[in-house]
Order: C-alpha cells, then sequence, then structure tokens
C-alpha cells in the first residue's frame, strides 16, 4: 500500500535522509531501527509532508509526496510523534474530537473498544490531556489518530519512558490495530518490542536503509546487531 | 466621589471596555495562534468604519452594520491567503514589517477615497435619543445598543470556541498546528479563517463606533496601541482575557479621566502648601486626568515585568 522510492530530506542544508527504499504492505507490521540521530523519525515526518523532501511516495499508487500536511492525514495515514504531542488544555474527550474524521479509507474504531483497553481514559474522559501520566498521554494519542480510521498509523517510539506495563499496554494495541487490518510503520528502539511485533525490519544508519529482512534474520546477524543497533 | 460620577465611570467604562473587546478579540486569536503581530489590526476598524459610513448613505446603517463586516472580514482573509501566508516563511519580523507597509497603503487609500477631513457618520436616527436619565445624566439609546451587541458578540465568540469542533480547531492550533494538521485539518483554512473573523470584528466595532468617536484617516493611529496593551494584558489567544482587560483598562480609563486630584491636594492635606511658581508645582499640579492617556501602556509594561503571559495567557508573549 505505500510504496517509497528514493527519498531525500533536508532540515536547511542539511541533507538527513540520502535515499531510502521502502515499502509497507495492507496490515503488515513493519518496523524501522537504527539509533538516535539515524533520521528514522524524520523518515516519517518526510512521508506526512512535514519535512521538505525529493523522491516518491505512493500510497495504493498515488503520488503524496509534496501534499499538504492536512490532506495526506485525510487520505487515511495517521501520525504519531515522539512528543505525543497531546493538546494539553484540550481534555481527553476533546482530544479524541479532534482526531475524528470521515470514515473514507480506513478501519472504523468505536471508542468504547478502545476505553475497554484502556478503562483509565475513560475515567479521565474530562480530564485536561496535560495532566495524564506519560502512559496515558501515548495511549491517548494512539487512540485519537485511530479516531480518523487510518489504514496506516506510524508510530514514533511508542514506549520510550513508560513503565514495564504500560510498555506491555502499548505491544497489546498494537497487536490489536494490527488484527483489524491497519498498517504500522512502527520506529522502536527497544529490539524485543520489534521483533515480537514486526512481521519485516529495516535498519538504518547515516540517512540510509542498510538492511532489510525478517525479525528472525535480524535477531541472527550478530553483524548488524554490533555495527548498527547496539548502544555501548 | 458622588453617585452620578461613579455611574458615570461604571457606564462609560463599560462601554469603553466592550469596545476595545470588539476591536481586540479578533487580534488576540491572530496573535495567539499565528504570532503575527499585525500592525494593521485597527486599519480594518478604520475600513469597517468607512464602509459603514459608506453603505449607510445609499441604503440604511442597519445594512451596514451586516455587510461592512463581512466585507472587512473578506479582505482581512483575501490579505492573509495571498500576502501574510507567503511571507510567513521568512519569520515574525518580516510579517511584522508587512502589516507595517498595509497600515500605511490602507491610511493612504482612505484619504484618496474619502478625503483627509472626517467624514459625517451619523448614529441610526432610530436609537439616536437618551435612552435612560440618571442624576440628571442621560444614557443615549445608541450607546446601550453598542453595550448589547458587544455582549452578544463575547457571548457568541465563547460558545464558538468552546462548544464547537471548529472552536476545539482553534484552540489546539494555538498550542500546535503541525499536529493538528496532522489530524487532517485544513490549518492554513483555518488561519485564513481566523484572520478574516478577526478583521471582520474590528470592522463591525468600526461600523459601531465610528458614528461615535468620529470616522477619519487618523483613527487607525489613534486606536493601534491601545488594541496591543488589550491582547497582552489579557493574554495571547484568551478571549476571556481580552474581555476582563478591556473592561480593566475602560474603567482604569473612564476613571483617571474623571478624577481631577493631584499631588498637591494630598500636600494641602498633610498641611503643606506647594508655591504655584516652583519647578515642583510642574509636577505636583498634574492631575490624574491628565494622566488617564498613558494609564493603559502604564499597565502594559506592569504586566510584562510582572506575568508577561498575562492574565489568562497560557504562554509568554
Amino acid at each position: 500500500m505505500l510504496k517509497v522510492k528514493n527519498l531525500h530530506s533536508y532540515y536547511g542544508k542539511s541533507h538527513i535522509l540520502q535515499g531510502i527504499d521502502l515499502s509497507i504492505n495492507e496490515g503488515e507490521i513493519v518496523s524501522l531501527l537504527g539509533r538516535n540521530g539515524v533520521g528514522r523519525s524524520t523518515f516519517i515526518k518526510s512521508i506526512m509532508g512535514m519535512v521538505k523532501s525529493e523522491g516518491s511516495v505512493l500510497l495504493n499508487n498515488k503520488e503524496i509526496l509534496g501534499r499538504p500536511i492536512h490532506e495526506i492525514a485525510n487520505l487515511g495515514i495517521a501520525y504519531v510523534s515522539e512528543n505525543r504531542d497531546i493538546f494539553p488544555d484540550l481534555t481527553v474527550k476533546e482530544n479524541l474530537e479532534l482526531g475524528k474524521k470521515e470514515n473514507k479509507y480506513g478501519i472504523k474504531w468505536n471508542l468504547e473498544e478502545l476505553f475497554d483497553l484502556f478503562p483509565n481514559l475513560k475515567k479521565r474522559i474530562d480530564v485536561p490531556g496535560g495532566v495524564l501520566s506519560g502512559g496515558e498521554q501515548q495511549m491517548l494519542t494512539i487512540c485519537r489518530s485511530l479516531m480518523g480510521c487510518p489504514k496506516l498509523i506510524m508510530i514514533d517510539e511508542p514506549t520510550e519512558g513508560l513503565s514495564p506495563q504500560m510498555v506491555n499496554n502499548v505491544e497489546m494495541l498494537l497487536k490489536k490495530i494490527s488484527s483489524k487490518g491497519v498498517s504500522i510503520l512502527l520506529v522502536e528502539q527497544k529490539l524485543t518490542i520489534a521483533f515480537n511485533l514486526s512481521n519485516r525490519l529495516y535498519v538504518m544508519g547515516h540517512g540510509k536503509v542498510v538492511y532489510e529482512g525478517l525479525p528472525k534474520q535480524v535477531k541472527e546477524n550478530k553483524e548488524i546487531i554490533k555495527e548498527w543497533l547496539e548502544v555501548s | 466621589m458622588s453617585v452620578e460620577v461613579l455611574l458615570f465611570i461604571i457606564f462609560n467604562g463599560l462601554l469603553y471596555g466592550m469596545f476595545l473587546f470588539m476591536l481586540s478579540s479578533g487580534l488576540t486569536l491572530i496573535f495567539g495562534m499565528m504570532g503575527i503581530l499585525n500592525f494593521a489590526h485597527a486599519s480594518f476598524f478604520m475600513i469597517g468604519a468607512y464602509l459603514g459610513y459608506q453603505i449607510s448613505l445609499y441604503s440604511s446603517f442597519w445594512i451596514a452594520i451586516l455587510l461592512a463586516p463581512l466585507l472587512v472580514g473578506y479582505i482581512g482573509a483575501m490579505v492573509e491567503k495571498y500576502g501574510l501566508r507567503n511571507v510567513h516563511k521568512y519569520g515574525h519580523i518580516a510579517e511584522l514589517l508587512f502589516t507595517f507597509g498595509l497600515f500605511y497603503i490602507i491610511e493612504e487609500i482612505v484619504q484618496m477615497i474619502w478625503g483627509k477631513t472626517p467624514v459625517a457618520y451619523k448614529v441610526p436616527e432610530l436609537l439616536n435619543f437618551p435612552l435612560i436619565q440618571v442624576s440628571g445624566m442621560a444614557y443615549p439609546a445608541y450607546s446601550m445598543f453598542r453595550l448589547v451587541l458587544s455582549v452578544l458578540i463575547f457571548i457568541a465568540i465563547y460558545r464558538i470556541l468552546a462548544k464547537t469542533k471548529t472552536g476545539l480547531i482553534i484552540k489546539a492550533s494555538l498550542t500546535n498546528p503541525d499536529m493538528v494538521a496532522a489530524l487532517g485539518h485544513n490549518v492554513p483554512r483555518v488561519f485564513s479563517n481566523v484572520f478574516g473573523f478577526g478583521c471582520g470584528l474590528a470592522g463591525l466595532a468600526g461600523v459601531m463606533a465610528g458614528n461615535v468617536i468620529g470616522t477619519e484617516p487618523s483613527m487607525a493611529l489613534l486606536l493601534g496601541p491601545i488594541v496591543f496593551v488589550v491582547v497582552v494584558t489579557g493574554g495571547l489567544g484568551s478571549i476571556k482575557g481580552a474581555l476582563v482587560a478591556s473592561i480593566i483598562i475602560g474603567l482604569m480609563q473612564t476613571a483617571a479621566v474623571s478624577l481631577e486630584f493631584n499631588l498637591n491636594n494630598i500636600f494641602q492635606y498633610l498641611g503643606y502648601n506647594i508655591d504655584i511658581n516652583s519647578t515642583l508645582n510642574y509636577f505636583t499640579n498634574i492631575t490624574i486626568s491628565q494622566l488617564s492617556p498613558i494609564v493603559p501602556y502604564l499597565l502594559l509594561i506592569i504586566i510584562l515585568i510582572a506575568r508577561p503571559r498575562g492574565l489568562f495567557g497560557k504562554r509568554d508573549v
């Protein structure tokens, strides 16, 4: 469903992404691995139209590169940023309301089924987003993006800074999202989570894809792990 | 202080405060949401007054009060879409300079069309009578109409912001426009609409006040600076803040105008008399009413030092 070809991205004069090729099929979970600063977040932002980029990004064979952010979002792509980016002055309910869109392309989500997964959000429905814990904010941003019924959801470091219990919850939610046929592009630092969840993996280094394979292949490839993934 | 003076301060303070609110509420949204220090905001107020006058000539004040704000709002939205949006990428200084230039262009155009002298924009006959008489003071029906309409406008804006999805999008865009766009909302269009709406409100204030304060080419220059006092004092993006700040400034300034009190009065009370020919008398003889024009700007400076986010703002100026 998503095909990225020879993607180059820039921050001012800095050439961050240097020719990325990547694809995601319908209902697949694809993880983007790599150390901090290799350009994984920039890659997601480039697809969303937030960073100046060149190359080609095809969504169902339709070119989306160069289109405004809101148009890309309305084509069925959701983005959950690393900073969570909830609207702190708006309540949980209002945050969710903002994510609602007409169900044009993707899978419809029922608010109650999301609340079944995260009863805390239901309890705190009228509380401003800014007073939620980090884990609750993460849940809120993921649930908010699901309210737009996306076909593809791109999630940047969803487990960073969360308690082990919350990490389990996030993992459970991602499995549930995938089971409903939504594709996921996951940027993840924790290798075990990426290995558990993903159908395929891409490893990035210096703004390029340096390896592509199945979780099992990456797991067994000590050289790749040592050179591109391990943090000493 | 007599009851008459107190009533005068309260009524005129509220009237002036609500007028400031109408003038500034649009700018607080524009400044808070887009970071644009629209130097030309009061120019839209002036266009509103002139269009109100012109439309009144050909039809009636009541048509003018409906049509002129719409026209001003449309002009504002076009300025944002075809002008400011292109300048935005060069930063806020470039935007400020753009609106600075726009201010002078509008002033010159107004002078070319309507001349340099005030135009005869009159209060509608229907409301041109004293509505209430209290202790010998008459309160005109037109002033009451302005007051009531301003309150209704505040309620409408407040409800739009609090109860509608458009309001949610505007409030969310105040903090994180990129994320609002990533949720599928057309933020540039929201910006244009907010800019147009803000200018339209200023235009409405112009239609309502132009026939009272006088419609002439320097009216934008006279009222331009005080709009920023309201926005900064109330807090960026806060409509409630703009209302409270407007009323505080309205009451403060009206009270100051009414007080013929100076330091000499205090010295006399303490038993000292200042020689009227002494240098000191130049200062001690200044009355509070003479200081009234600087009162709002004094407030601006105090707010910037003590509470840069204003009374109800969520972030510093």
